[in-house]
Parts: C-alpha cells; sequence; structure tokens
C-alpha cells in the first residue's frame, strides 16, 4: 500500500482556506526559497501514515468543517511530491464530502490531472515572475511551475492566489506589473492574497544548523503590505 | 383564572406549582438579532457608579464592612438601599451594599478567623450564643469524622470538602414566587405536610421536620419583602413586580447562607413573558425593560460572602457563582427558548461593563438561532464573561426546565438539589498506589494496605492494578466523608428557604469530583509508552521520575492516552456510585477544578507525567498547560471524548484560551470562526466550554500594571474572574496556559 510521510497535522488552521481547516504537512520539497519558514520539511520523511489513517485524522475533525466550507488543506512541503498517496487519501474524503485545499508552489514530478480532480480549491504560491527571478529565490527552473499552471487550467479548479511580498523585491511598480502577467495566464482566480514576510522562520534555521539566507532582510509591514495590495487591485490586476 | 394571570395561557400550571409548563404555554421565542436593544437609562447609571465607587473601595479594604451584630437569617437585617431614590429593584443582603454577613451556622471558627483577617469582632451576644448553646455543623461533622477522614482532609487527598462552610450549589425555584405569590406557596406546604403520613421512621420525621421549617422559612421571605414596602403574598402583576419578587427569592437565600455557589437559576423565557405582556399592554417601553434588568443584575454583581484568606487563595476574587442559565431548546419540539430577555441579561455586559458576576451560562444547542449564536460568541470575543453548556447532552436527561449550579452542575429547578462534594485528588492517589499509601509530601500514612513499589522502571499493569485499588478505598473514605458532611449539614446548616422553593420530594444528587485528571492520564501514558524510572528517597518514597522516550499526551486528540482519561473516570465513578448515599441521594460525579488546580497542585508531589512537585495541575478537564501541541480543534476533541451521560453527569469543565487573530482578521471572521468552534465542539457531545479571547502579552501586562485593567475579566474554571483580583500564583497560572493560535 501506498503510504505518506507527515511532518505534522495542525488541526485549528484559519489562514489556508475557508472556515476551519485541518492543515496536514507533508514532507519533502523540492525548491529552496530563502524566505520558507518550514526548512524542516524539506527532507522527505520515512513514511508514517497510510491513506486510511490520515484520512481518519482528517474526518475526525468533520464537525468543525459544516460551516464556510471548512475542510482540510494539504500543504508542507510540496504535496505535490507525494501525490499517489494523496489521491488515495482524496477517495477517502470524497466519500465524506470533505472540501479539500491543496496549497502548493506547482512544483512536483508531473501527471496533476488526477489528483486536481479531487481537489475543490488550490492556493498557488507564486515564487516570482521572471525566469532569473524565480532561479535566485527558489534554486529551481520555473518550468515545472508553468507545467503546473497547464494542468490547474485544464483542471477548472478554483484557484487562490498567494504571493509573498520581500521588501525591495516585490514592493514595486514592475513586479506588480509582472504579476498582472503571469496571473492572466491563471483560470479561475477567485482570490488573491499578499503575504507579508515575516522572520518567524528563522529559529528553524538556527536549530537545524542551515545559514538563514535572508539574514538583513527585516519582515514587510502589516499596513504597508495591505496597501501595497489594494495597489496591485486597483491599478494593475486584470488591466491590458 | 387569577387576576394577576390575565392574558397569560392557561394550563397545568394554573392547578399546581409547574412553571416549566407556564413557561411553555406562554414564551415567545426570538429570531431575530440584538439591534432592539436598549442602553442603560439615567437611573441605572446614577445607581451603577455608585457602585463603581464602593467596588472601587473594597477592591483597596478587600472587605468593605461586615455587621457583626447580627447572625444570617432570612430577615434579620433591616431595609438597605444603594440609592433609594433610583433603585427600580431593591434590597440588600444586609442594610447597605457590599456589607458582608456573619454566618456561624457552618462553623464558629470559621467566622472569628474571617473577623480576624479583617480587624472585626463578633458582637459579645452573638459569640456567648454560639459557643454555649448552639452547635454548627462544622462540630458536628468533626464529631463524627473518622480517623481516615481526617487525614485524607489534612494530606490534600480531599479538598475544599464544604464541612466548615455552606455547602451551595442549591438553586431554589426562585421563579414560584413572582408566578404563585408566597401565600399559595405557603398552603402547598402545608398539604405536603398533612400528607407525609404512615409510620415514624427517621426518613418521615426528617422530611416533616424539613417541610415545617420551609414553611416558616417562606413566611420569613414575605416578612423580609416587607421591610422594603412590597406584599409578596399573592402573585406579581406586572413585569417589575415579576423580577422584584424573583428577586426577594434570591436575597432571601443569600441572606440566609454563604454556600460557595449560590446561583440563580434559569429566568430569561420566565421573565421574558411578563415583559412581553407589559410591552404589550403598553406600560412598558424596551429601555424600562432593560432598565430592570441591568439593576437586577447590579443587585446580583454585588452579593458578597465572607471568607477566610484560606478560602480566597482556594477561590479568588470573591466568586459567588449567580450562575443565570440562558437559552436552551425544549424537549419536545427541539423549539429555542432563546427571548429577547435572553439577549437582554447578556446586553448588561455592554450596559454595565464586563464583570465576572452573574455567571453568564449559554445553554448550547445545535438547534439555536443563527442570530443568537453571533451575539454570544460576539460578546465573548467583547468580554471574555460566558461560559458555553451543551444543552443537547443535558436536556435527555434533566428535561428543559434545568439550570446550572455553580459551575456546571445542572439540575432540574425545584425538583433537583445536590449535595456539593468538592473534589479528591487523582493524582496524589496514583502516588499512593506506588508509594504504599504514603503521603509524598507529608511522609505519613494515608491509606493502608498497599506496598511500596521497588521497581526500577514503573510497569503499566502493575501500577494500574494498584492504582484501581486504591481509587477504591479512596471512593470508600470519599463516600464516608461526604455522607457525615451532608447529614450534619442539613441538621445544622439547614437552606430551608431555598428548599421552600423545591418540591417536597426532592430529587437529591451527591455531586462527587475529581482533579488531576490529565496528569493522571498522562502519568499512565507515560508509564505504559515511555520508560518511567522513580527516583526515590531513603524510605524508599518516590519523590521524583525520569521519563525516557515520547509519549501519548491528553490533548491531541490520540486514543492511546484519551481511552486512559476515560477509564480512570469511569473506575473512580463506579467505585464512588458502590456505596450507599445519605437520603437516597443519587452519586454523580464532576471534571472541574474550579481555581483550586494550583491549591492541589502545590499540595501534590512530582507525577510521572514529568510535572514537577508543586506545580499547578491543568484546570478541570483540561489538558496540561503547552501539552495540547495539535492545535485547538484537536485539543478540544479529546475533552469532548470524556463520557457526560455515562460517569460525569455533574459536568466535565474545560476552559479555553485562544489568541483574537487566530480566530480571524475581522470581527465577522471571527464572530463566525468561535461559532463554529462551538457547534463543532459541542455537536461531538462535549459537555462545558470556557471561551477566553486574549493575547497573553495582555495578561502580562495586566499583571505588572493592575491598575491599567481594572475591568479585564477572563473565564478560569467554572467562573468568571476580574483579573486584578488573583493571587500572582493564580495569574501565573493562567499565563501559562495553553493559547491556542492557529498556524
Amino acid at each position: 500500500m501506498k503510504t505518506g510521510s507527515i511532518d505534522s497535522i495542525e488541526s485549528f488552521g484559519l489562514v489556508d482556506g475557508p472556515g476551519i481547516r485541518t492543515v496536514v504537512f507533508l514532507t519533502g520539497c523540492k525548491l529552496r526559497c530563502k524566505y520558507c519558514h518550514n526548512p524542516e520539511m524539506w527532507k522527505m520523511g520515512k513514511p508514517n501514515y497510510t491513506p486510511e489513517e490520515l484520512a481518519q485524522r482528517i474526518i475526525r475533525n468533520k464537525p468543525y468543517f459544516r460551516r464556510n466550507n471548512g475542510g482540510v488543506t494539504f500543504s508542507g512541503g510540496e504535496p505535490l511530491l507525494q501525490s499517489e498517496f494523496l489521491i488515495e487519501v482524496c477517495k477517502i474524503l470524497k466519500n465524506e464530502n470533505i472540501h479539500i485545499t491543496l496549497d502548493t508552489a506547482g512544483v512536483g514530478n508531473g501527471n496533476y490531472k488526477e489528483l486536481l480532480s479531487y481537489v475543490d480549491l488550490v492556493l498557488l504560491d507564486i515564487k516570482h515572475i521572471t525566469k532569473e527571478g524565480y532561479k535566485d529565490l527558489t534554486g529551481q527552473e520555473m518550468s515545472s511551475f508553468l507545467e503546473f499552471v497547464e494542468a490547474l487550467n485544464k483542471s477548472g479548479k478554483s484557484v487562490w492566489i498567494r504571493q509573498v511580498i520581500l521588501p525591495g523585491m516585490m514592493d514595486n511598480d514592475d513586479y506588480l506589473k509582472g504579476l498582472n502577467e503571469i496571473l492572466k495566464k491563471i483560470n479561475h482566480i477567485d482570490k488573491i492574497e499578499f503575504l507579508p514576510y515575516h522572520t518567524m522562520g528563522k529559529e528553524k534555521y538556527e536549530k537545524l544548523n542551515i545559514p538563514y539566507p535572508l539574514e538583513n532582510m527585516e519582515a514587510y509591514d502589516k499596513e504597508k503590505c495591505q496597501k501595497l495590495y489594494q495597489k496591485f487591485m486597483e491599478n494593475y490586476y486584470g488591466k491590458n | 383564572m387569577r387576576e394577576e394571570w390575565k392574558n397569560f395561557k392557561e394550563g397545568k400550571w394554573c392547578e399546581e406549582i409547574n412553571v416549566s409548563n407556564f413557561i411553555k404555554e406562554n414564551y415567545k421565542g426570538y429570531e431575530g438579532d440584538e439591534s432592539f436593544l436598549a442602553s442603560k437609562t439615567e437611573k441605572t447609571g446614577k445607581v451603577w457608579s455608585k457602585c463603581e465607587e464602593l467596588l472601587k473601595e473594597e477592591l483597596k479594604k478587600h472587605v468593605l464592612d461586615i455587621d457583626t451584630d447580627h447572625m444570617s437569617g432570612i430577615n434579620a437585617y433591616e431595609a438597605g438601599y444603594i440609592d433609594k431614590e433610583n433603585e427600580v429593584i431593591v434590597g440588600l443582603q444586609t442594610d447597605a451594599p457590599l456589607k458582608r454577613i456573619v454566618n456561624p451556622y457552618g462553623g464558629i471558627r470559621m467566622v472569628y478567623q474571617e473577623l480576624d483577617a479583617y480587624g472585626y469582632k463578633l458582637n459579645p451576644t452573638v459569640d456567648k450564643y454560639f459557643n454555649e448553646f448552639r452547635k454548627t455543623h462544622n462540630q458536628g461533622v468533626f464529631d463524627a469524622y473518622t480517623e481516615d477522614i481526617r487525614i485524607a482532609r489534612h494530606v490534600g487527598l480531599l479538598t475544599g470538602l464544604p464541612d466548615a462552610y455552606g455547602r451551595g450549589r442549591i438553586i431554589g425555584d426562585y421563579r414560584r414566587i413572582a408566578l404563585y405569590g408566597i401565600d399559595y406557596l405557603m398552603e402547598q406546604k402545608k398539604k405536603d405536610w398533612d400528607n407525609l403520613t404512615g409510620p415514624m421512621d427517621e426518613e418521615l420525621i426528617h422530611l416533616r421536620e424539613d417541610v415545617s421549617v420551609q414553611y416558616r422559612a417562606l413566611d420569613e421571605i414575605k416578612k423580609m419583602a416587607s421591610k422594603y414596602g412590597y406584599d409578596i403574598s399573592k402573585p406579581a402583576t406586572n413585569a417589575k413586580e415579576a423580577v422584584q419578587w424573583l428577586y426577594f427569592g434570591y436575597l432571601a437565600a443569600i441572606k440566609e447562607n454563604n454556600g460557595a455557589a449560590m446561583s440563580l437559576g434559569r429566568v430569561d423565557a420566565f421573565l421574558d413573558i411578563y415583559f412581553e405582556r407589559d410591552l404589550e399592554n403598553g406600560t412598558l417601553t424596551e429601555q424600562e425593560v432593560q432598565e430592570l434588568i441591568d439593576q437586577f443584575v447590579i443587585k446580583l454583581r454585588i452579593a458578597r460572602h465572607l471568607r477566610t484568606p484560606d478560602y480566597d487563595e482556594l477561590f479568588s476574587g470573591d466568586p459567588t457563582w449567580v450562575t443565570c442559565s440562558i437559552g436552551g431548546v425544549t424537549e419536545e419540539e427541539k423549539k429555542s427558548m432563546v427571548t429577547k430577555t435572553s439577549y437582554r441579561i447578556l446586553h448588561t455586559l455592554t450596559n454595565l461593563d464586563p464583570a465576572p458576576e452573574p455567571n453568564m451560562t449559554v445553554l448550547w444547542s445545535e438547534n439555536l438561532p443563527e442570530s443568537f449564536k453571533k451575539y454570544c460568541a460576539k460578546m465573548s470575543i467583547k468580554t471574555d464573561s460566558i461560559q458555553y453548556e451543551n444543552d443537547d447532552v443535558m436536556r435527555p436527561i434533566y428535561g428543559d426546565d434545568y439550570a446550572i449550579a455553580c459551575c456546571v452542575s445542572a439540575m432540574r429547578e425545584g425538583k433537583d438539589m445536590q449535595f456539593f462534594g468538592a473534589r479528591c485528588n487523582l493524582a496524589k492517589a496514583l502516588l499512593y498506589s506506588m508509594n504504599g499509601g504514603i503521603d509524598e509530601v507529608k511522609n505519613q500514612l494515608v491509606v493502608p494496605g498497599f506496598e511500596k513499589m521497588t521497581d526500577e522502571v514503573l510497569d503499566y499493569e502493575k501500577v494500574k492494578a494498584s492504582y484501581w485499588k486504591m481509587l477504591e478505598k479512596v471512593a470508600e473514605i470519599y463516600s464516608n466523608a461526604m455522607n457525615i458532611i451532608h447529614y450534619m449539614h442539613d441538621k445544622y446548616a439547614y437552606e430551608a428557604g431555598q428548599m421552600a422553593l423545591h418540591d417536597t420530594n426532592v430529587n437529591r444528587l451527591m455531586a462527587y469530583g475529581v482533579a488531576g485528571l490529565s496528569v493522571v492520564a498522562d502519568s499512565l501514558s507515560a508509564i505504559k509508552y515511555a520508560k518511567v524510572k522513580p527516583i526515590r528517597n531513603e524510605e524508599g518514597i518516590a519523590i521524583d521520575f525520569e521519563i525516557e522516550g515520547d509519549f501519548p499526551k491528553y490533548g491531541n486528540d490520540d486514543d492511546r492516552v484519551d481511552d486512559i482519561a476515560k477509564e480512570v473516570l469511569d473506575k473512580i465513578y463506579k467505585e464512588l456510585a458502590s456505596h450507599k448515599c445519605y437520603r437516597n441521594a443519587h452519586p454523580t460525579l464532576s471534571v472541574l477544578t474550579i481555581t483550586s488546580n494550583v491549591v492541589y497542585g502545590s499540595k501534590t508531589g512530582a507525577t510521572p507525567d514529568g510535572r514537577k512537585a508543586g506545580v499547578p495541575f491543568a484546570p478541570g478537564a483540561n489538558p496540561m498547560h503547552g501539552r495540547d501541541a495539535s492545535g485547538a480543534v484537536a485539543s478540544l476533541n479529546s475533552v469532548a471524548k470524556l463520557k457526560y451521560a455515562e460517569c460525569c453527569r455533574d459536568g466535565i469543565s474545560n476552559t479555553f484560551s485562544i489568541v483574537p487573530n487566530s480566530l480571524g482578521h475581522s470581527e465577522e471572521e471571527q464572530v463566525e470562526n468561535l461559532v463554529t468552534l462551538l457547534d463543532g465542539y459541542f455537536v461531538q457531545g462535549a459537555h462545558h466550554l470556557n471561551v477566553n479571547v486574549l493575547n497573553r502579552e495582555t495578561l502580562i501586562d495586566a499583571m505588572n500594571n493592575p491598575e491599567k485593567y481594572p475591568l479585564l475579566t477572563i473565564r478560569v474554571s467554572g467562573y468568571a474572574v476580574r483579573f486584578n483580583r488573583l493571587t500572582r500564583k493564580q495569574q501565573e497560572e493562567v499565563i501559562s496556559r495553553t493559547f491556542h493560535e492557529s498556524l
């Protein structure tokens, strides 16, 4: 049987999709984003859950899902790296009518069609708008991401865009303009979220003995971030 | 039909004392939102600001004043006022606001300690009377206590027993006075008394005596009310009288008794019927209705009892548990019993600022109207002053006219009473089962017949077998103590006024309790799933433990340990229930500590879960601080597994703190998510939840700068308290609790 590797499960997630969500953090990620706040999940861990076991943990929280489309969010790490396992989990969850959200940067091993067929919502992380910027920030080529976008468009599933705002990198007009161009390539966008860069991951790097790549960068101000978002929505988003 | 009942729909209630039937025939449910609510009137403002001044002074002196010339009694004091011309509801415990009563019936030594603490002296006549002629409850208890009970009490295996103060937790059906008037209630008691015939065995003699005393107490209530210029012999004719009559009933209770918890009952739908009638008649406006409720609540807020400093350490902040049960649904059709008055009562938290009393208790049901659920959540977020209890698990047992006494104790109004029994320390009992029954702190033999364990690594099956045997012994001692206490309480400090507002053939509940559940569950889990090595002193008593490896911890929705918690409760309940109770009471059990979890912890040595000696327990059924690491939902799910109907019919208390931002960004989101959380928790059969929405930083700041937060109110365990009235140790414990954040 296919088994999965789970780092942890947060039973009370309110920021990764609608309603109250059980957030499952799957291990393994190809990207090495400089601002990553879950570096402990980069490496693929040992399998520790069968699909049935994980599904039962999620179904247990069903009483909290009834209002506002609450449900499960698969996050990580990069959940797409364990898509075969997730497909088995989703099959069980769909029998229980549980709302499934996939929180992804779109960099897996291909073959996304079946998994996406079970998913209700995709939280798509836009790392960067240019090939160079993407490579610099994540250490990987942008092509995998674009491949996922294609599959996502075909699936017709609802998408929430997430853009982390790093000071000096994303808070300028050129970037916002470029972001709009990228978003034009994605269908069914229902929501866009700007997330201010925070330094809360820093401690984890110290514990893991990994040098923190953004040592001198300060957290991005929440209010500034909100203003930047408004600016984007008013002046750029949806414009030609 | 009687003139006073004009425009009410007739029913069984016209032929017999049956308030429940009156409510169901007459109340009008309300499905709308809070937009109709009125602000406080000028009169209320004046009365309340006078109280605020007095409360400030009281905070400084701790006790504002004590009446040392009189002894507690329904009609022992002259009329007293706060601000006579602006008070629309009248009646104080003594002749002045916040002036406390001396109640020697529970125990005279306690009274000396209380008076000493505040520099008062008892009037010599009273003193002489109680020393020479009148025996107290406390003396009675100690005349009968066995040696093993005394020891169990001394070491803190049993704590908080009501053997020197009033047992409380009795709710008179105060509504009866408003609906029927005192004369009819007296007639009915007389009838009951006439019918109590047959062979005069102890039980029957006892009951006949009770009813006589109750009859006289009713007369006393009438006389007390007349001092305020009211004749309450007949039913209330309008809403103002209904509130006033009802309050006189409650006032009689707190003049006569000083029980730890003196709860109000369930009055929202009842009073609403009177308000609706007067609003329809055009004799009242919404503003005036709110004025009646506000002023009624002011009176409830200034109820006081005289306590010793020791008592305050156990239950901080002068709690009186004027628990006010709100909402719920009907038994047959599951129709909401929320009325506009449910809103009006909660609205006092806005009109008069947040406050701990009355202890606002919402009887939550899936079937409550959506807008009411949201209003409650909104008020919780704003005031941290509300507790929630699951009507859907209590109603099948107690019907739809029950109310909550104290924190979590349900009883049918006027039909059930309880013998309050504080609690036994489950964690200590676990240590005894390894240490040959010897107390790990006092080094004294408490429970004979056990061997000291000598194993290097504790063996789960062996520990469990010994613990089970220990629980059998503990239950026996505990049950004996309870029977003695309540026999003597009935004899020397009987609550005549409150019991007069019950049916004569009342159903009695023997309310046992436990503390330290999460410590025991985690300890047994550690022994089972990790390697636990006791560190023993020279006498072979385990004084600390070394744990190798990880183990499942209660509060993470992990059956491996949650099942242990369930099993322990099941076992102790079965053992307690195997003993015969005084006056054929039915045994019940609560998992509730109130704030005594701090004191319990300080009296208990290190435990096998890694908790160090003296560290506070988690309150009630809460997971231990910081060990519920899988998020709020998992933490709630663990507690929700404990079985209310099967073994904990006296309640399972859970206190929950969440950081505001984690609940959502906007107020609307926060409200929505809190409602979802409550629904999700209760739909699984969970019983109780205290909700605090606040930041740890706020509490730390309030601890260091109390003057900045005079109104900061938080829910502790089963009651709410002004944060600045907790002891430093308790404040620290509250701060160390898990504050749930979402990631």
